[in-house]
């Protein structure tokens, strides 16, 4: 297919997966901030999604760190390339510049994203009623995917999407953790009490995973087990070793599609196994955020490698 | 004025089915349907950019329900006419790269084709794959009375709209079904396949094996780009631009994940000016460089041929006629609309006298920009007009201003006559092809004349009924 078709099959779901994930880090700002205020010394949960969120710095430094202000600029700031409005924004532009490489009803699904975000109405909705807002975001994210899985030919291109998710997705989870561990609570006499067990809970919840990890690990919210949940175990959806076989599985199907092995699918496998061949206490020992770290940076290479590889921006 | 569903309170027997139709539904009905059509196309996202004048970039042409519909015996008529007129303008293209014999006959002047801005040097002698020049022919039609019809014009580089044929029928026949069912209106799909036998049939010298085809577009931003991907979807070939192709070794490729791949026949829906910087403007960023010189080698067809638009100048449009009794040794069957060209002095005297009673055109414009309607106009936008007029009198034709003939058609009010026009696809090639069917275009405010979608002008869907 064309090298600019593939780009735009990548960066669309992208920027549909990090709308998605944008809504994420505001539910879980949100439910930390029904919490009693934990004292001196803390930085206000706001200002740790925007943290996380990668886009503080076009926040305006004399704005309040309050709910609405960021979530105003996280959704609607046109200013903000990530913002919720302009992923989509980006999304339908990708869309719309090679139609003929996705189906009408993955063109709906992103078009009507698009026509309802552009409504007043909805920013009303935004400010009175949050969580229905995120709710909605993180609907539009699934019937893009879900229209995807079940009317796009599965060839190459579908190929370019799915890497295009799990890249953004792993880069995500991996935000989510390193916010938990290194923004909100880096004072060590903090660690282990209510309220950190509290923002634990509320990482997995905003992973849409509180529910799994129960099943998996019955009731114990230990944060060496909801790391493990979120990093290093497969089964779970959000996970960076989940991401990470994705990820691997669809560049072997491009490399068996195409006849052609290249450097970057040995980045890949490599990726993947530091996921397999690692446990959380060498994990912890050497530092979490140190770990994911490397790991976003190792995640950022492999995107280049991609575009690299298959000639993106007209190589 | 000349109706077209009725004539003295009769109506005419193509209507009769619909008419009967429309009066058992009822206008609530239909008003549901206008509503649901629109949310059809809106979600569908076949929408329409005006350039210049800001607003959404994805304004919706406005569809209306009530289909304009022809005899089976009328479109006939206009078949022949279409096809014989585009095959005249293809012989004149070729004449005039070649040995130009109807410029020394002495029945085309020499400067209007020399000296026009659409003649193109750069293809003097060189033969395209099958003579063929314009390869889709979009001929405009306006009708006056039952027998008369009348050519306004022709397009011969890249006409735009068939995506709306396309489309409104499909929306058609999900809203009406049993109309469809009842009555036997030929079909236009046909019209895709019929462009990709076309184009493959126009295959450069060179090519070896099944041609690749690509659609060439400006990209996103162009007011036809939904219909730039709609054609490459509906053939199954790939929609580029020009940042997708380059040019090795004699051949043009494009850039693929797999690596480089041939390219045999370019539709490109972008003007000569900007298909190859090399070879035209420096500026352009949209074509690729060194294009003109796999084409002129013989490695790869490009449809338009470069310099097609030299024939759809509207100063030529009016030798039209004399193309035909040359080249064809035939009679034109579809009329020319009589034309006075301000470049000469009785012509432009007689326009000056009467521009209230004119239509005046810019012998370069199209897409209804710089027009002026004169009894639509007002007395200081005559004298406005007539400056412009004096200043550069070769640039200017003028035309009667027709009775075109109206269409009942939704509007706020309710349903009104409003004027119409009929654009045919002829296609060319091994063969002359023509779908039965065309793009109607209407002008939906009351009394106007001007149906380009870029001044508020909708569309129909045609239907032609079977014998």
């Amino acid at each position: 297919m064309l090298s600019r078709t593939a780009d735009n099959l990548f960066w669309l779901s992208r920027y549909v997966e990090r709308a998605e994930n944008m809504a994420r880090l505001m539910e879980m700002g949100y439910r930390m901030a029904l919490m009693p205020s934990t004292g001196d010394g803390n930085r206000s949960e706001w200002e740790s999604v925007l943290s996380a969120s990668g886009c503080q710095g076009g926040y305006d430094p004399n704005a309040p760190l309050r709910q609405e202000e960021v979530a105003n600029f996280l959704i609607f700031n046109r200013d903000n390339p990530s913002s919720i409005i302009n992923c989509f924004e980006a999304a339908r532009a990708s869309a719309r510049a090679m139609r003929t490489a996705i189906t009408a009803e993955m063109w709906e699904a992103l078009n009507n994203a698009l026509m309802e975000l552009r409504r007043p109405s909805i920013h009303n909705l935004a400010k009175n009623e949050l969580p229905e807002f995120i709710d909605w975001v993180k609907r539009q994210g699934s019937l893009f995917r879900g229209t995807t899985d079940s009317t796009l030919l599965r060839n190459d291109g579908y190929d370019f999407i799915r890497l295009g998710t799990f890249i953004e997705r792993a880069d995500n989870t991996a935000r989510l953790l390193d916010v938990k561990y290194y923004v909100l609570l880096p004072e060590t006499s903090m660690v282990g009490d209510g309220v950190d067990n509290y923002q634990w809970t509320t990482v997995l919840r905003a992973a849409s995973s509180l529910r799994a990890f129960h099943w998996v690990y019955r009731d114990d919210y230990s944060p060496y087990r909801i790391a493990h949940f979120l990093i290093l175990n497969p089964f779970s959806p959000r996970s960076l070793a989940h991401c990470s076989e994705h990820i691997t599985q669809h560049l072997e199907r491009l490399a068996r599609h195409y006849g052609q092995r290249r450097p970057v699918h040995g980045q890949a496998v490599e990726m993947y196994s530091l996921l397999t061949q690692s446990d959380m206490e060498e994990i912890f020992a050497n530092g979490l955020h140190g770990f994911l770290n490397d790991f976003q940076a190792r995640n950022r290479a492999l995107s280049a490698a991609i575009a690299e590889t298959y000639h993106f921006g007209g190589q | 004025m000349f109706n077209e569903m009725k004539t003295d309170d009769q109506v005419r027997e193509p209507y009769r089915a619909l008419v009967e139709w429309m009066e058992a539904s009822g206008p609530e009905v239909l008003e549901q349907k206008r509503l649901e059509a629109e949310t059809l196309f809106r979600k569908i996202g076949i929408t329409f950019a005006v350039y210049g004048e800001g607003g959404d970039p994805e304004r919706l042409i406005p569809f209306d329900l009530i289909p304009r519909i022809f005899t089976a015996g009328e479109w006939r008529k206009l078949e022949r006419g279409v096809k014989q007129r585009a095959r005249a303008l293809n012989t004149f293209l070729y004449d005039v790269y070649h040995n130009a014999e109807i410029i020394k006959a002495g029945i085309v002047p020499a400067e209007l084709v020399f000296k026009n801005a659409a003649f193109e040097p750069a293809v003097i002698g060189i033969d395209p794959p099958r003579k063929v020049y314009s390869h889709i022919v979009g001929v405009d039609i306006v009708r006056t009375g039952p027998e008369d019809f009348y050519v306004l014009e022709d397009n011969c580089r890249t006409p735009s709209g068939v995506s709306y044929m396309l489309e409104n029928r499909e929306i058609m026949m999900r809203m009406f079904p049993d109309l469809f069912k009842s009555l036997r209106i030929e079909p236009v799909e046909g019209y895709s396949d019929m462009l990709l036998k076309t184009l493959k049939s126009i295959a450069p010298n060179k090519c070896d094996r099944d041609p690749n085809i690509v659609v060439l577009t400006p990209g996103a931003m162009n007011s036809a780009y939904y219909e730039h991907s709609f054609l490459a979807d509906q053939m199954g070939v790939e929609l580029v631009e020009g940042q997708d192709l380059f040019v090795s070794g004699g051949r043009v490729y494009m850039r693929t994940t797999r690596g480089p791949e041939r390219v045999d026949v370019i539709y490109r829906r972008i003007d000569d000016d900007y298909i190859d910087p090399l070879c035209f403007r420096s500026d352009s960023v949209l074509g690729i460089p060194g294009l003109m010189n796999v084409y002129r080698s013989g490695g790869v067809a490009i449809c338009s041929a470069p310099g097609a638009g030299v024939a759809d100048d509207k100063a030529v449009y009016t030798y039209v006629p004399d193309m035909i009794r040359f080249y064809l040794g035939q009679e034109p069957i579809l009329n020319n609309v009589p034309t006075w060209k301000c470049g000469k002095p009785d012509d432009l005297k007689y326009v000056l006298e009467n521009l209230g009673d004119l239509v005046v055109k810019e012998v370069h414009g199209s897409g209804g920009y710089g027009m002026l309607v004169g009894p639509a106009s007002t007395k200081e936008e005559q004298v406005t007009y007539a400056e412009r007029i004096k200043a550069d009198p070769g640039d200017f034709i003028a035309q009667p201003t027709l009775s075109l003939s109206a269409c009942p058609t939704f509007v706020e009010s309710g349903i009104a006559p409003r004027h119409v026009d009929f654009r045919p696809f002829c296609l060319v090639g091994d063969n002359i092809r023509l779908a039965p069917g065309g793009l109607t275009r209407v002008a939906m405010r009351e009394g106007s004349l001007v149906v380009n979608s870029s001044q508020g002008g909708g569309v129909k869907d045609t239907w032609i009924m079977a014998e």
